[in-house]
């Protein structure tokens, strides 16, 4: 990794002497920003404690100030190798969740729906919660009873859900949210490599000569990685951008392909005819790492570019233009992110893009390779260590006799013990529905926003007889629960989580909990030693869970056995597999040219583009996409309560391409065969004519999610969201758009006044307007 | 100014408003932003632009000369300070005088602010609060040599015209290198002014 080319020049700025800092200032640090020794407090006796952003999965270092009195009040930003002082207004603002007015200290609960949440004892929320597993697994059977987890928990408390619910809870019924993030690179990863995770380091962008973001729209999802984007395009690589929207990183791209959502096997199986029809796949490399490519050719020659322009909706020429610079580039690199994951065929997609890296041998190479960007902090990390339903600590398989036998003897348990693998999370809430699943435990997760089809989840989640939900602020998932657990904000604690680039990066703890609020880790081993299986979930803290952790996964492909706290203090960060304590970690898979198969090779993959799930007709001839914002997060369960990021974005839009007849701000509806709701409109030449696009951080009734489709990837279980059949029509009143559903307790920040005035009309929308001038 | 000082890249910047953000938390105006950020072309593009004050040096400063109170402090490094709180009456005059728009006025503390390029931190060898975090590096801080040894062939221009004024900064802009000989007209980096070509 470079260094900040600010301080790389071996420039040391001479800290002056802190007596001269004028009075009310902060003092001095080195040239970098980071002082030496870490735990450092500066003459204001403010203490800067080292961790990572709580958001998305470039994990940016950072430090959280805190005061005197041991609470966090701001941020400072840190030189981490990643980000190198980076970051986004996300990672800016984060530290403002901390304290803020909103967070849960107490335990709530409620007998029936029919009651109010109210504050009690954690004793009463603690047994009633028991009392109700008891009840239903009694009545229902074990697996009567389900647990969700969240991929923006530490490793260590992921790894504790998927116990939690094997061995405490013994049912099969264990998820995660992860599952609506990135399980379809993971799927596709599996099957071309036997790894899931990303191929190379981020510094390699800054290598390569090619550089292709399929569905990923780094500028608001990933924005500190756009640094990276920049620093290739300075060197001279080619950009090129697969997006229906022209995105902020698309509209400086060489190449930007605007293709219709739900065509991307299409596209990238043609750009893989054209390189084999212009010779220019790299058959030493193939012959010698892969298998599978005479099938995967024979199949691609069924692509002409015609036939994607056709179905892609784009000129023929892109498809040329596509193949000649990312084969041609000495060195050619491939991220993809959910643009193309969150499709019935997310598998496949992915399948495609590692054929077109595969065939041009542009892997395992500094500056070579594929990735996927993880939306949430932990994406990567939380789905390592068994929280998915599928899946046993370090990847094991819980179909394997083997790997079961040995994580039994790890958790001290019979095999026969060990429940059978359960199913995905939305497959979770039709069971729901069906009553099949009656009591469910969710932590730190808010599917009432974040699962497709509202109206589904909203019924499934009422039949549930239990419910009961960890969260730090009252979701609109928890405010369902029958009980809420209060619990820590990833500040409060220590632990660890894996970035995007399989990564391992270390938290650290800034301050104390308010009293009444536990860790997530206290809580399930408290609920565990009341089930009776206190043995087997003595953990005192994260560091016990992680040593567990650590035992747990070695000897596996996810190997974290030589990772330790004190390592990852010192590095800064450890790529998995580490095998040993003096191992250094793996940044770059597949160096040597082998796989994690058996075989070593990459096993390349047919793909043939289906159409998606929602079809197409005359009363829904148009696409609906959604996406993300950069001032938002996920469900917006933690960003919409913060003042900046909330005047920043604070309410979704429709966005729509001006042959459409709107003018901005104008109320128009999106109808799907889900129901349809009213936005005011972004009108932007930015947007494929055919398409819709409506970002899903909130709820009801401006949910984007009330109107996707519950379809989901027959592999990966991720729901389509990317894609469903939609019309648009003018609403008839601007009041038919609901007032912005603003988070109680967001603290709204006095904007100063500013006498030079251009204000855009009060209509527009926020995210895209004029910011600071109002 | 010139030593190390900030570089605004439009071509880079992606509306992201982390430098509004960041600005918001930097200590010498805590919880309000100076930070400008526009959507230049909305409507047919995401392109955006993030302005900070550009520390006028030729003329110095309009908004410091045209105080009546003195308010206005330019410090030997070229450094235009916000607002003396103890001076400042809060009259305008100095948001009126700005070419770029920069100073606010608080019209109930009758009181001017504006970016003072961090002065607490740059003071101690620190970027400002914008150009630390800015994701992309449309803002950087730094000297021109350590700007174009990272960006390879970068130009940029720190004269502006605004019709027939020209204003040289502090702050400098990133622009296209062809047009790195003339000056870079009214804030934007366009061609033509009231149908004028200002390259002329
Ligand atoms: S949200 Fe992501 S890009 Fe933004 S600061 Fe946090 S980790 Fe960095
Ligand atoms: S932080 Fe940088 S990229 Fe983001 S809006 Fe500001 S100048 Fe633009």
């Amino acid at each position: 990794m470079t260094a900040d080319p600010r301080a790389a020049d071996g420039r040391t700025i001479v800290p002056l002497d802190p007596s001269l800092a004028p009075p009310g200032t902060r003092g001095f640090r080195d040239a970098g920003g980071i002082p030496a020794d870490q735990w450092h407090a500066d003459q204001n006796g403010e203490t800067l404690v080292p961790t990572h952003c709580c958001f998305c999965g470039v994990q940016c270092g950072m430090y959280l100030r805190v005061d005197r009195g041991g609470k966090v009040f701001g941020v400072e930003p840190r030189n981490h190798d990643i980000n190198r002082m980076r970051l986004c207004p996300k990672g800016i603002n984060a530290y403002q969740q901390v304290n803020h007015p909103d967070r849960l200290t107490a335990p709530l609960m409620r007998r029936s729906r029919d009651e109010e949440l109210r504050e009690v004892s954690w004793e009463e929320a603690l047994e009633f919660t028991v009392s109700e597993i008891r009840r239903i697994q009694q009545e229902h059977g074990r697996d009567a009873f389900g647990v969700l987890g969240g991929a923006s928990l530490f490793s260590e408390k992921t790894y504790l859900v998927g116990k939690f619910a094997r061995v405490a809870l013994k049912t099969r019924h264990v998820d995660y949210n992860g599952r609506l993030c990135m399980v379809s690179a993971a799927g596709a990863n599996k099957l071309a490599f036997n790894i899931d995770r990303a191929g190379n380091p981020f510094s390699d962008i800054l290598l390569t000569d090619c550089l292709l973001l399929a569905g990923a729209n780094v500028g608001e999802c990933f924005p500190v990685l756009t640094q990276y984007v920049w620093g290739a395009r300075d060197r001279g690589a080619t950009l090129i951008v697969v997006d229906p929207r022209e995105t902020a990183v698309a509209r400086t791209a060489d190449i930007h392909v605007a293709l219709k959502s739900g065509t991307d096997s299409a596209f990238f199986n043609a750009v893989l005819n054209v390189i084999i029809e212009e010779g220019l796949t790299d058959e030493a490399y193939l012959a010698a790492h892969a298998t599978g490519w005479e099938e995967v050719k024979a199949n691609v020659a069924q692509y002409p570019p015609s036939r994607a322009a056709e179905i892609c909706g784009i000129p023929a020429e892109q498809v040329v233009q596509v193949a000649r610079a990312f084969a041609r580039a000495p060195k050619a690199m491939a991220f993809h992110a959910r643009g193309i994951e969150h499709h019935t065929q997310g598998v496949e997609n992915c399948l495609t893009v590692i054929n077109l890296c595969t065939a041009t041998g542009h892997i395992g190479k500094p500056g070579a390779g594929y990735g996927t960007l993880t939306g949430q902090g932990n994406g990567q990390g939380g789905r390592e260590h068994g929280q998915k339903a599928d899946l046993l600590p370090g990847g094991r398989s819980i179909l394997n006799e083997e790997h079961r036998r040995q994580i039994c003897e790890i958790w001290g348990i019979e095999e026969s013990e060990l429940p059978a693998a359960g199913t995905s999370m939305m497959e979770m809430v039709w069971q729901m529905q069906r009553q099949e699943i009656r009591g469910l435990i969710g932590i730190c997760n808010n599917p009432f926003v974040s699962l497709p089809n509202y109206a589904v989840v909203k019924e499934g989640y009422d039949t549930t007889e239990f419910h009961a939900q960890f969260d730090f602020f009252l979701s609109e998932t928890a405010a369902n629960a029958h009980v809420v657990f209060p619990v820590t904000i990833w500040a409060e604690d220590e632990g660890v989580m894996a970035n995007a680039e399989a990564r391992v990066v270390k938290h650290n703890k800034a301050q104390e909990p308010p009293s009444g609020v536990r860790t997530d880790t206290w809580v399930m081993c408290e609920i565990a030693r009341r089930l009776g299986e206190g043995d087997k979930f003595a953990f005192g803290s994260s560091r016990e869970v992680f040593d567990e952790l650590r035992r747990a996964s070695a000897g596996t492909i996810i190997d974290y056995s030589g990772i330790t706290y004190e390592r990852l203090e010192e590095t800064g960060g450890i790529s998995w597999p580490c095998p040993s304590t003096d191992h250094p970690g793996t940044p770059r898979l597949f160096e040597d040219g082998t796989t994690y198969h058996a075989d070593g090779k990459i096993h390349m993959q047919v793909v043939e583009w289906h159409p998606p799930a929602d079809p197409y007709d005359a009363e829904h001839p148009m696409t609906l996409t959604t996406g993300r914002t950069v001032a938002h997060f996920l469900s917006g369960n933690q960003t919409r309560r913060l003042g900046a990021l909330v005047e920043q974005t604070p309410r979704p839009w429709a966005e729509v391409h001006p042959s459409h007849g709107f003018h901005n701000g104008e109320p128009v509806r999106v109808v799907t065969r889900r129901g349809s709701e009213v936005f005011p409109a972004l009108v932007t030449e930015a947007i494929r004519p055919d398409t819709v696009f409506i970002p899903y951080h909130w709820p009801v009734p401006t949910a984007a999610n009330a109107l996707t489709i519950d379809a989901l990837d027959p592999r990966s279980k991720i729901p389509e969201y990317k894609v469903c059949a939609c019309r648009i029509e003018h609403a008839e009143a601007i009041d038919e758009v609901p007032a912005p559903p603003v988070a109680p307790g967001h603290v709204a920040y006095p904007e100063t006044q500013v006498s030079r005035t251009d204000p855009l009309p009060p209509t527009a929308p926020q995210g895209r307007g004029t910011s600071e001038r109002s | 100014m010139m030593g190390r000082t900030m570089f605004i890249d439009p071509g880079r910047c992606i509306g992201c408003q982390a430098c509004v953000s960041a600005c918001r938390e930097c200590d010498s105006h805590r919880g309000k932003s100076m930070i400008h950020l526009d959507y230049t072309d909305e409507g047919s593009s995401v392109a955006s632009l993030p302005t900070v004050c550009m520390h006028c040096e030729d003329p110095v400063a309009p908004c410091a000369e045209v105080c009546p109170a003195d308010a206005i402090l330019v410090t030997a490094d070229g450094v235009v300070q916000q607002a003396d709180t103890t001076r400042c009456i809060g009259c305008a005059n100095c948001v009126n005088a700005c070419p770029f728009g920069v100073p606010k006025i608080d019209l109930q503390a009758k009181l001017q602010m504006k970016c003072n390029l961090c002065y607490d931190r740059t003071a101690y060898g620190l970027a400002p609060m914008c150009a630390t975090v800015c994701p992309t590096g449309a803002l950087y801080y730094g000297t021109v040599e350590e700007l174009q040894a990272e960006r390879p062939g970068v130009q940029v221009a720190d004269t502006f015209v605004f019709g027939e004024s020209e204003v040289r900064t502090g702050v400098a802009m990133v622009v296209p290198a062809e047009r790195v000989q003339w000056p870079v007209p009214g804030g934007l980096p366009v061609v033509e002014i009231n149908g004028k070509d200002v390259r002329r």
